[in-house]
């Protein structure tokens, strides 16, 4: 797990940022701020540390908050909206969305009119004309989860990171552009299933802990509890292990 | 609570610190659960390398009658090894999750700790004296020469100095497939349950090769996994009766006598969510982190993310008592969410009963009066709930002082800072206290922080 202490004050390189920052006049829109969330999220549950075992609560509060975003995405009609204009306008706006998400408490303090990141709530609306440029299929964004992901939560080095990150929305960007669809389905259907697709990924995730020998020698005594569960995932999950270990050594 | 004096309220003050000074913390160092054992006279602390280190109380000093026996080092044992699970290709972590005591039955002391997937009964026994005067051997254990044998003596036991032994005598393995979390000694003191994210189970303390499955909540399809066991425990009194608590924010009672599966709850506590407060961290934020019956069973009490509540186990559709641990954080929790920190799982404990109390409140009020969570920055608060104060304190070496009353701490939400007040922006968040205990018999509580073990006490006159 990566802890970062929000005691940082500085983001080092303040300045720039708030350079950036002038140049945008926007505040982040509640789609915007739905939208990072969703990808912060599905990060988090593409980066579990797989040296161990994957927390299994953490997962499943992750995937619920990431269920809660499409449904309501879903209603909104968000999804139907992937008109990306301008990319570099748009990815500096994200990129403004991620740190003020970061620094809300900072901008409060100041007496800045930030709006508390903590409470999403439905009637803070404002600039809809906004949202189609900003929103993006989140699909794709998951396929460059370690820049993303380095360059979110290290902010050591934010001057380098930013171009880091910049440079991998823009790869996110270059993919999206050709793509338009009018429906969630359409959406799905061209990403990898595997890494973007909630309840595959949560299975995938399962499957790693799901050993038959394991659970017939959980419950011994416990007749009821005999429901095989093992499917054909499973095994073929725990196989591509055995083989991995077998072709290793 | 140390404000105006007199009354009851506790005024506490530092009174030990365990483990390194310096700020660069070792990660097997990380203290993962602290726990008294039943007479107070023992505290164990497990890490996250797999150790158990247990303190004992000195004997109090008559002539130092102004402070209760310090607690010193008394064993320190590995309990758990890292493993491998080869099938998985997965670490198993040596960390060791809960530590839980029984009562004592004859001269050496039992305790169950687990990790991830392996509890273990562990035997600390005491070593105070050793036969000495064989026939047959020689002191430093070399076999004599037996043509040099010519009277036989009885060995006679001499005392030595004291050596603590552990040793496991129970290893319970191979019942859990997911993460275990909890695990609760029954009140018949022969049965115990462990939980993990989706299964519970139950053993006996005697047999090692069997367990029963009580409560078992993994869907058919995994795809529709929407909810875990976050943590679980046995009534004080009724030996059939346990809880446990969900990542939604949900406790179900189970009655064992009702079924050999409890999937199905006799009792289900939930609070209706309060819509103004509704956000999309509001399940995560709701996920119950701990669970802990009160002295006589009648109330229960949970942590969630934000709050630590009070349930009458008569009223299943709201807590009776609601206390706000750090509600500045709740504009936060995008941020908390971002690096990890909402998903903290802070513990709570009660006070301990008081013998003298016990006796003259039979009837009025429940002995559970006060409870006690940490926080952030290494702060940790107390709510009292017959008189409805509450109190912040911090553990911290820079007040180490004993017999020193700690100064109450206050977080500023927003606007104007006062003086002495610490802003919630700088709170540092890598500084939790997570494990905190009470002694079961006086007002001497162990707070955790990430590597070390503070004690304080209460001021005696």
């Amino acid at each position: 797990m990566f802890v970062r202490g929000l005691k940082r004050k500085c983001f080092d390189g303040e300045e720039d940022i708030e350079g950036t920052l002038a140049g945008i006049k926007a505040i982040p829109s509640y789609n915007l701020q739905r939208q990072s969330l969703l990808d912060m999220s599905l990060v988090k549950l593409q980066l579990c540390h797989m040296l161990v075992e994957p927390n299994l609560c953490r997962s499943v509060l992750i995937a619920n908050t990431v269920r809660q975003i499409q449904e309501e995405m879903t209603q909104d009609g968000t999804w139907q909206m992937i008109n990306t204009q301008s990319t570099g306008q748009a990815s500096l706006d994200r990129l403004v969305s991620t740190d003020i998400l970061c620094r809300s408490s900072r901008d409060q303090a100041e007496g800045k009119h930030v709006p508390a990141y903590g409470t999403f709530n439905k009637d803070f609306e404002s600039d809809q004309a906004h949202d189609s440029s900003e929103t993006m299929s989140t699909a794709s964004s998951v396929q460059a989860p370690r820049n993303l992901q380095s360059n979110v939560w290290e902010m050591e080095n934010p001057q380098e990171n930013k171009g880091n990150f910049q440079k991998s929305l823009d790869q996110i960007f270059e993919t999206l552009e050709n793509k338009s669809s009018n429906s969630v389905e359409d959406l799905f259907s061209e990403v990898d299933n595997s890494y973007y697709d909630l309840d595959t990924m949560l299975t995938g995730m399962m499957s790693n802990t799901k050993v038959g020998h394991c659970d017939s020698l959980e419950t011994f005594s416990s007749p009821t509890n005999t429901a095989s569960n093992s499917n054909c995932k499973s095994d073929l999950n725990d196989l591509d292990h055995i083989v991995e270990i077998l072709v290793e050594s | 609570f140390s404000g105006a004096g007199g009354g009851n309220d506790i005024q506490w003050c530092f009174s030990q610190v365990k483990g390194a000074v310096d700020d660069d913390v070792a990660e097997a160092d990380i203290i993962s659960t602290v726990e008294f054992n039943h007479s107070g006279e023992l505290l164990a602390t497990g890490d996250k390398g797999g150790r158990v280190v247990i303190f004992q109380q000195e004997q109090e000093n008559k002539t130092q009658s102004h402070s209760r026996g310090e607690y010193n080092v008394y064993s320190t044992f590995q309990s758990h090894e890292p493993e491998f699970d080869y099938l998985k290709s997965l670490e198993i972590e040596e960390k060791i999750n809960k530590i839980r005591w029984l009562p004592q039955k004859n001269a050496a002391q039992f305790l169950l700790s687990t990790n991830d997937k392996t509890i273990k009964l562990w035997k600390i026994s005491e070593r105070d004296k050793r036969p000495e005067g064989y026939n047959l051997k020689e002191e430093d254990g070399r076999y004599r020469d037996p043509t040099t044998v010519t009277t036989l003596r009885v060995p006679v036991f001499r005392p030595m100095d004291l050596m603590v032994e552990a040793s496991p005598r129970r290893i319970f393995a191979n019942a859990h497939t997911y993460h275990i979390n909890s695990i609760s000694i029954n009140s018949d003191y022969e049965t115990y349950l462990s939980a993990d994210d989706l299964r519970i189970n139950l053993w006996h303390l005697e047999i090692t090769d069997r367990s029963f499955n009580i409560v078992d909540i993994k869907p058919a399809n995994m795809e529709e996994l929407t909810e875990v066991i976050t943590a679980a425990e046995f009534h004080p009194n009724s030996c059939s009766t346990f809880v446990y608590s969900s990542s939604k924010g949900t406790i179900r009672l189970c009655d064992m006598r009702a079924s050999a599966l409890c999937d199905r709850h006799s009792k289900l506590f939930e609070e209706p969510e309060d819509p103004s407060n509704r956000s999309f961290f509001s399940e995560i934020i709701s996920s119950i982190s701990d669970v802990k019956f009160s002295h006589s069973g009648r109330y229960m009490m949970t942590r969630d993310y934000l709050s630590v509540k009070i349930w009458d186990l008569n009223m299943e559709n709201r807590p009776v008592e609601t206390y706000q641990v750090h509600e500045y954080l709740r504009s936060k929790l995008c941020s908390l969410y971002e690096n990890d920190c909402i998903f903290d799982k802070f513990e709570c404990c009660w006070n301990g009963s008081d013998r003298q109390v016990e006796f003259l409140s039979l009837c009025t009020s429940d002995l559970s009066n006060i409870v006690m969570t940490g926080s952030y920055n290494n702060f940790f608060r107390m709510f009292d709930r017959n008189t409805k104060r509450d109190i912040t304190l911090e553990a911290s070496r820079e007040n180490n002082k004993p017999r020193t009353v700690l100064k109450p701490r206050k977080v500023c939400a927003s606007g104007k800072r006062k003086k002495d007040e610490i802003s919630v922006d700088s709170l540092d968040f890598n500084k939790k206290i997570l494990h905190t205990a009470w002694h079961p018999k006086e007002n001497i509580i162990a707070v955790a922080t990430t590597n070390n073990l503070y004690i304080f006490q209460d001021k005696m006159n």
